[in-house]
């Protein structure tokens, strides 16, 4: 696959581990976040774990749009869909989610329409198909996805295609990236900046992580070799005592972003004054909702939801493993009352959520003390 | 629906109720296949049913997978399958050019498979009763002499062998329901790989210790299971594993792992090391066998994991599948 | 919210919304241009895909720029070695020669 596996080119991957390792200071402990979900993902995903020093840790950020979902709202679209006549849609990803009364797919065994779309514009074209039912598309995403769902709505204005409404959960990483930045007990050296929402963004919106903050944040790639090419960036950046904005990801990432992309946001939505973040609490002006001129095809305007708040366990840690103040192995409920199945926090219902990534990928391996080679 | 995908929730429902309850007494491990003995004669008896949407897709039909799957159940467990009974529940309202299809469809696998189908029964329930056809098959075989297959039996030094290219039944099915919209070249593997296995046990009968054909939950869960049952871990290359580019691409779109991919005319075999060579010349010579790999090895630990080996010194665990594999945006 | 993959533009068919037919080794799909408006790719470029639309052009050059930059990691310090080797002291310039 073109520009994809020149980035897992095992030969180059073993040259910039080796420049990790010469430019590593074995006497320091890093401590880099890394913003988005993907990022950790694909961390757990190539095992890059295993090709960096013990004293460099990964920290999983709240870039997870899925974990930072409150149960609430996922209760709040379920209701919505309890109408016969509507046809709930949304990703892949939100389908085991659980709502209060079961998930998405547990409701839909229950007799609930409910259907998984791989873009927005498929909801739509659901909705062109089907006049006689209301197509609901339970959208979720950072900057990258919401582009795509503002584009979708102003295609259904110009076709007047009433039969279709968004129950918009878009969040943005910025302030989350504020939120964990604010927290007291955060000690963190260097960002591994978010990639595709980057495609949309740009880089200028991370400058103050740099110039108020003085950490280092670049903005990776998702396969191997981008990631520890970012780790090379970002030890070369602390060794040299800097705190600067980089694209590693240039060939994707415009430094201005998207405008296109940014208009179409801007004609569509606005920010909401504050949204909950699971695990985080309220932040302000953290998430979009549609503007009054596509009242007609905002879901929370057209239907009346229940709008109640559901909170998590006492016992459940997730706000601290957010913070990269806890391991997930050290959060209590960890591996027992809370698995990928039988999910209790934010981090566990999706695959990319630090506690389910490191629970399915790594935890049984850290009970050996070495992985041989197979042949 | 979770507890019908292959995975986790399937196993737990087998164990869990199935068997404390039909077979208390019966000390085999879970195979895909039962042994029987009648008067001195080893036998094997499998059934299964089948439930496909579409019904037909490219590649193949719901009578074929119906066909091979059963004699692919009964060669994984060693034995040659020797007649099948089938059962069809239809929906009220089905056209019978599709019914017509479909048995021609049997008939034609059951002959590419040298295995005659000898009865069998109908339903028909009402409309929305059925996704418009299940065919179920019974099918029995008799052992393969010098064959044992035993999980029990693995060491760790065994090797694992996969007969072929993962994931193009699962990703043609998921293509051809048109929900996501991708198009590609891409086939079902749908055969009967008994001929493979035929093959794999003359030249290294002594050798063969579990075989499976990894279905529903893909490769990765036909491991884990092996995982489980022998108390041992596997270790797997990933770049050995074969895969064509279609399945690959596919995947990366819809973030799934090929492992996690049903296959409909694959199967996993381990085979102590003294005959893995013999193991894979015998099938790359056989029709068919040309893309059998050795993918893996067995290790003593981590216990019960499968490990998947990046090229470049990277590692990671691969689970057993819950649920059908979704496709993800994040 | 991660999850995009490079795609080549087969086709591109004109309309509102412009789409293209993008591949993925093999695989196919139509995807909405709607967000590289200003920039419109043509059938031959390679995009980046997310949820079935184009979110950015991909720069071969800069992907090549990577590779080579990546490639040559550890040869600058190999050469340094080398230079080091020739036992000309720390902070001396290559050029001066040691006396005999």
């Amino acid at each position: 696959m073109r520009f994809v596996d020149e980035f897992r080119d095992p030969e180059i991957i073993g040259k910039t581990a080796e420049e990790i390792r010469r430019l590593n200071d074995p006497g320091r402990h890093y401590r880099f976040m890394e913003v988005c979900g993907g990022h950790t993902h694909a961390i757990y995903r190539f095992g890059l774990k295993d090709l960096l020093p013990s004293n460099i840790e990964l920290i999983h950020g709240p870039g997870c749009p899925v974990c930072v979902l409150p149960m609430g709202r996922i209760d709040d679209g379920l209701a919505i869909a309890q109408d016969q006549s509507v046809i709930f849609t949304a990703f892949g990803d939100m389908m085991r989610v659980p709502g209060t009364n079961g998930s998405p797919l547990e409701h839909k065994a229950r007799g609930m329409e409910v259907r998984i779309v791989y873009s927005p514009s498929d909801a739509l074209k659901l909705a062109r198909s089907n006049p006689d039912k209301h197509v609901m598309f339970f959208a979720i995403g950072f900057e990258t996805t919401a582009p795509s769902t503002a584009l979708t709505l102003m295609r259904a204005k110009a076709e007047r295609i009433t039969n279709f409404s968004v129950f918009c959960n878009h969040v943005t990483i910025i302030p989350g990236i504020r939120a964990i930045l604010d927290s007291p007990d955060m000690r963190l050296d260097a960002f591994i900046g978010p990639g595709h929402v980057s495609t949309v963004i740009g880089c200028r919106p991370y400058e103050w992580i740099a110039a108020n903050e003085h950490k280092p944040i670049v903005v990776s790639g998702f396969e191997p070799l981008d990631l520890l090419q970012s780790i090379v960036m970002i030890l070369r950046q602390l060794r040299g005592g800097e705190a600067k904005v980089e694209n590693q990801y240039k060939r994707v990432v415009p430094w201005e972003g998207n405008r296109a992309a940014l208009r179409a946001m801007a004609e569509v939505f606005e920010l909401r004054p504050y949204f909950e973040w699971r695990g985080l609490g309220f932040i302000s002006q953290s998430a979009l909702r549609l503007r009054e001129s596509y009242a007609e095809w905002d879901a929370e305007r057209r239907f009346t939801v229940p709008g109640v708040r559901v909170t998590d366990p006492r016992a459940a840690q997730c706000g601290e493993v957010l913070k990269g103040v806890l391991k997930p192995a050290q959060c209590k409920l960890f591996g027992r009352e809370c698995t990928p199945e039988h999910p209790i926090g934010a981090l566990m219902v999706s695959t990319e959520g630090s506690c389910a990534a490191y629970h399915s990928y790594q935890h049984r391996k850290e009970l050996v003390s070495s992985i041989q080679p197979v042949a | 629906m979770a507890h019908g995908a292959g995975g986790k929730a399937s196993r737990r429902l087998v164990e869990g109720l199935f068997v404390p309850l039909l077979s208390p007494a019966t000390p085999q491990s879970l195979a895909d296949a039962a042994q029987v003995h009648i008067n001195g004669t080893d036998m094997a008896i499998t059934t299964d049913v089948f439930v496909v949407k579409p019904l037909q897709f490219a590649g193949g039909s719901i009578g074929e997978l119906a066909v091979n799957g059963t004699m692919n159940d009964l060669a994984v467990s060693g034995a040659r399958g020797q007649a099948i009974v089938t059962t069809f529940v239809l929906e009220e309202g089905l056209p019978t050019s599709i019914l017509e299809a479909e048995v021609r469809a049997m008939a034609e696998a059951a002959q590419r498979a040298g295995v005659p189908i000898v009865g069998g029964d109908t339903k028909v329930v009402e409309h929305g009763k059925a996704d418009k056809m299940y065919i179920s098959t019974t099918g029995i075989g008799q052992l393969l002499s010098g064959v044992h297959v035993d999980p029990a039996s693995v060491r760790p030094g065994d090797k694992i062998i996969l007969s072929g290219p993962i994931g193009d039944h699962g990703i043609t099915i998921l293509l051809a329901r048109g929900e996501l919209d991708f198009e590609a070249d891409l086939n079902s593997d749908t055969r009967c790989v008994f001929p493979l296995v035929e093959a794999l046990a003359s030249a290294a009968a002594p050798g063969i210790r579990w075989m499976r054909d990894p279905t529903r939950g893909g490769v990765a869960t036909s491991l884990n299971e092996l995982a489980r049952d022998c108390g041992l871990s596997i270790a797997l290359d990933e770049e050995l594993i074969p895969t064509r580019d279609a399945v690959r691409g596919a995947c990366e779109l819809l973030g799934l792992d090929p492992l996690h991919i049903a296959n409909e005319g694959q199967f996993l075999a381990v085979v102590s090391p003294e005959y893995e060579q013999a193991a894979l010349n015998a099938l790359a010579s056989t029709p068919g066998g040309e893309e059998a790999r050795i993918i893996g090895a067995v290790r003593e630990k981590p216990a019960g994991c499968v490990l998947v080996n990046t090229r470049y010194g990277g590692s990671r665990i691969i689970d057993m599948l819950v649920g059908d594999p979704l496709p993800r945006i994040c | 919210m991660c999850l995009a993959i490079p795609g080549k533009i087969v086709e591109v068919i004109q309309g509102s919304p412009t789409l293209g037919t993008v591949e993925v080794a093999g695989v196919r799909r139509k995807v909405d241009l709607g967000l590289l408006q200003d920039d419109m790719p043509k059938a031959g470029e390679w995009v980046l895909i997310h949820v079935g639309f184009a979110m950015s052009k991909i720069s071969e050059a800069d992907a090549l720029d990577q590779m080579r930059t990546l490639a040559m990691l550890g040869e600058a310090e190999q050469v340094m070695q080398e230079v080091r080797g020739y036992g000309l002291g720390e902070g001396e310039s290559a050029a001066q020669e040691k006396p005999n």
